[in-house]
């Protein structure tokens, strides 16, 4: 069989790591050895060890968020850039709006960590101003503060496909909204909202597949109660040398994932009927 | 019946510095088929955008049945438009495209389904209510405009240069059906076309616009055969401008034309006013006729010589020079059975009826 240069280098990049991924959840660790025997030993486990399904159903629970979150962050910002801003100054504000993300990830997140902190800027302003006796606790080091810091993270990626499905929608149309009866809310409604779905799904697929797997931000300014399945994950690769069990685990949520992705795109075409 | 159903007075309209509308006076009679003609960029959308509400007029009032529209949002106005581009809703098929309107009519579904079939039928697209927008031709897109605006019956539907984007054949076709539809309807019509012809066979009135300004406002024939000024004369068909002198001669205006010799001319030969001294005078190319031997003529007539001659098929062309005048002239002659085509450099005589001709100032 003849296999082109491209096939090749996607089934090396892609299929390769999925196979090897899927192959080990199939095996178990004892100790230093790697018992090939194929089992399902693990996804048993999966099932049955409540702390998996709470780390799973938190992932998709903090996913769901920061991605609802995300889109309704991005939209105003994409709509405003696409209508308000005169063409010949919209790529400069694209520009300006991807500056913040030109440090590090990591760095970022830290940053999150000295706003959100116990003696951190948005404490020490609020008491500053009279407005808080104590610091606020509620913004750090548990599943809120996750879902502030990634929804800023991941809000370019957001702004990028709604504004690009904003301006590929012919002007007229909106007038036409206007001139056979309705009000700018109700044709933003009828005519804008339908046409920019192509736009708002690719935002949400591109947020939520992510962030099921981050880890580092979870660590980082989660605490115990923000931890995510791809913490579990981690743990069993490296520290707990597991790394069948984390395979499976990694299985499980890619499973997860991808009906709820599939779930969304099928729920696009079926209801929201976008043709262009 | 009562007064216009719309009505400009000193309209303005200015983008920044430029001054895109100036001094716009217009009445229109309901149930007219008014077309707004005019170069590329005189203000001919401009006007009518004002008139649907998408542009707010710097200064000066626009009734339309007998409301002031000032600060009147287009979906508050008994109008309706058939855009340029049709801005057919991409996400919606036929027939919820022609419903779109009809949301806040308080109908059920099934007299919602009724009117839409209605209208689709209206336009000849009985039966494509559940295409989807993408599938249509530039030919039924324009249909689906026009259905999408006629089903809520406004008092005005605006046309913005509909035809242009159609070529030749349906044009022509959509020209007939247009003019049919809107005799149907009885609505008021309003045309935007920067094409004379198109202006010419579907009007009821004209009105020609220059740079802003409205020339002249006047039904097809008398734009063409009385032409108010030369700048209009020049933009609707061919017109040959010769230089004249011209003097009172009681009613009558006697003149003196280059080339063409004396010729008296009416008041209503001088659509524009009538002037004295140095004017010119005009005349359309098919009010010319070659004098071929053996022909009794009533008319005036010159002799000339064939500078250049253009054959159509059916009509010939011929730019010809007359004696001690440098610019020829044009004139068009039908080609039946038994007239022979001239060719370059033939003598031939000329026959005008000076009652074709018109004065011009300056
Ligand atoms: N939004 C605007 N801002 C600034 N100038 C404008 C705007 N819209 C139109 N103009 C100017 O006003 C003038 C009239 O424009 P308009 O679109 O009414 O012309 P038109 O007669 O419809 O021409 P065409 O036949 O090319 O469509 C043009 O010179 C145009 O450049
Ligand atoms: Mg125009």
């Amino acid at each position: 069989m003849l296999i082109s240069a491209p096939a090749l280098y996607a089934i090396l990049l892609l299929a390769v790591p999925l196979g090897a991924i899927f192959l080990f959840s199939f095996w178990t660790q004892d100790y230093l050895t790697l018992i090939t025997t194929p089992t399902l030993a693990n996804y048993q486990e999966a099932w049955n060890e409540p702390l998996y399904g709470l780390l799973l159903r938190r992932s998709l629970m903090i996913s769901g968020a920061v991605t609802v979150a995300t889109v309704l962050l991005a939209f105003p910002i994409a709509y405003f850039v696409s209508f308000h801003v005169r063409p010949e100054r919209k790529s400069l504000w694209l520009f300006l709006i991807t500056i913040p993300f030109w440090t590090s990830y990591l760095i970022r997140v830290f940053l999150w960590k000295v706003i959100l902190g116990y003696n951190g800027v948005l404490n020490s302003g609020l008491s500053g101003l009279g407005l808080i006796d104590e610091p606020l606790t509620f913004i750090l080091y548990n599943a809120n503060a996750v879902v502030i810091t990634l929804a800023h993270a991941f809000a370019p990626f957001a702004i990028l496909p709604i504004f690009v499905a904003l301006e590929r929608i012919d002007r007229s149309l909106l007038e036409a909204g206007r001139d056979l009866g309705e009000t700018k809310l109700m044709t933003f409604w009828r005519v804008t909202l339908p046409l920019a779905m192509p736009g708002v799904v690719a935002a949400v697929l591109i947020v939520f597949i992510p962030t099921i797997g981050d880890y580092v931000t979870p660590r980082l300014v989660g605490g115990p109660n923000g931890l995510m399945i791809a913490n579990m994950i981690q743990t069993q690769f490296l520290k707990l040398n597991n790394a069948p069990m984390g395979a499976a685990l990694a299985v499980v949520a890619m499973l997860f994932v991808s009906v709820i992705a599939l779930g969304f795109v099928w729920l696009n075409r079926k209801f929201l009927r976008v043709k262009q | 019946m009562s007064g216009p159903i719309i009505s400009l007075s000193g309209v303005q309209k200015y983008y920044g510095d430029y001054h895109a509308l100036r001094d716009i006076e217009l009445d229109i009679a309901e149930g007219e088929f008014f077309s707004l003609l005019g170069p590329s960029g005189c203000g001919k959308t401009t006007l009518l955008r004002t008139i649907a509400g998408f542009e707010d007029a710097s200064d000066g009032a626009l009734m339309l049945s007998g409301r002031d529209m000032k600060g009147v949002p287009p979906n508050k106005r008994p109008t309706n438009m058939v855009f340029q581009s049709y801005a057919i809703f991409p996400h919606l098929n036929v027939a919820e495209n022609v419903a779109f309107g009809l949301r806040k009519h308080g109908l059920s579904a099934a007299q919602k389904d009724a009117k839409v079939a209605e209208a689709l039928a209206m336009v000849g697209l009985e039966g494509y209510g559940g295409r989807a927008a993408h599938a249509l031709s530039g030919g039924q897109r324009q249909r689906v405009a026009l259905a999408r605006a006629l089903v809520l019956q406004p008092k005005v539907l605006l046309l913005d240069e509909p035809l242009s984007a159609l070529d030749k054949k349906m044009r022509e076709q959509m020209q007939g059906e247009l003019r049919r539809l809107q005799r149907q309807v009885g609505i008021t019509f309003i045309l935007v076309t920067h094409d004379q012809e198109e202006a010419l066979i579907m009007s009821d009135r004209i009105a020609v616009m220059f740079e802003g300004r409205i020339a002249q406002v006047a039904a097809p024939q008398t734009l063409y055969r009385r032409p108010e000024t030369s700048q209009v004369a020049d933009f609707i068909g061919v017109m040959n401008f010769m230089p004249a002198t011209a003097q009172m001669a009681g009613e009558s205006v006697e003149t003196e034309i280059a080339g063409l010799g004396k010729a008296s001319l009416a008041p209503d030969q001088c659509p524009g006013g009538v002037a004295t001294g140095a004017v010119h005078v005009g005349i359309r190319p098919e009010m010319i006729s070659l004098v071929f031997e053996g022909e009794e003529v009533k008319a005036a007539t010159a002799k000339t010589t064939v500078v250049e001659q253009y054959y159509y098929g059916d009509m010939t062309y011929y730019d010809v020079a007359l004696e001690g005048v440098e610019k020829p002239i044009t004139l068009s002659m039908k080609n039946i059975v038994g007239r022979p085509v001239l060719e370059r450099g033939a003598p031939a005589r000329i026959a005008w009826d000076p009652r074709a001709l018109v004065l011009f100032s300056a």
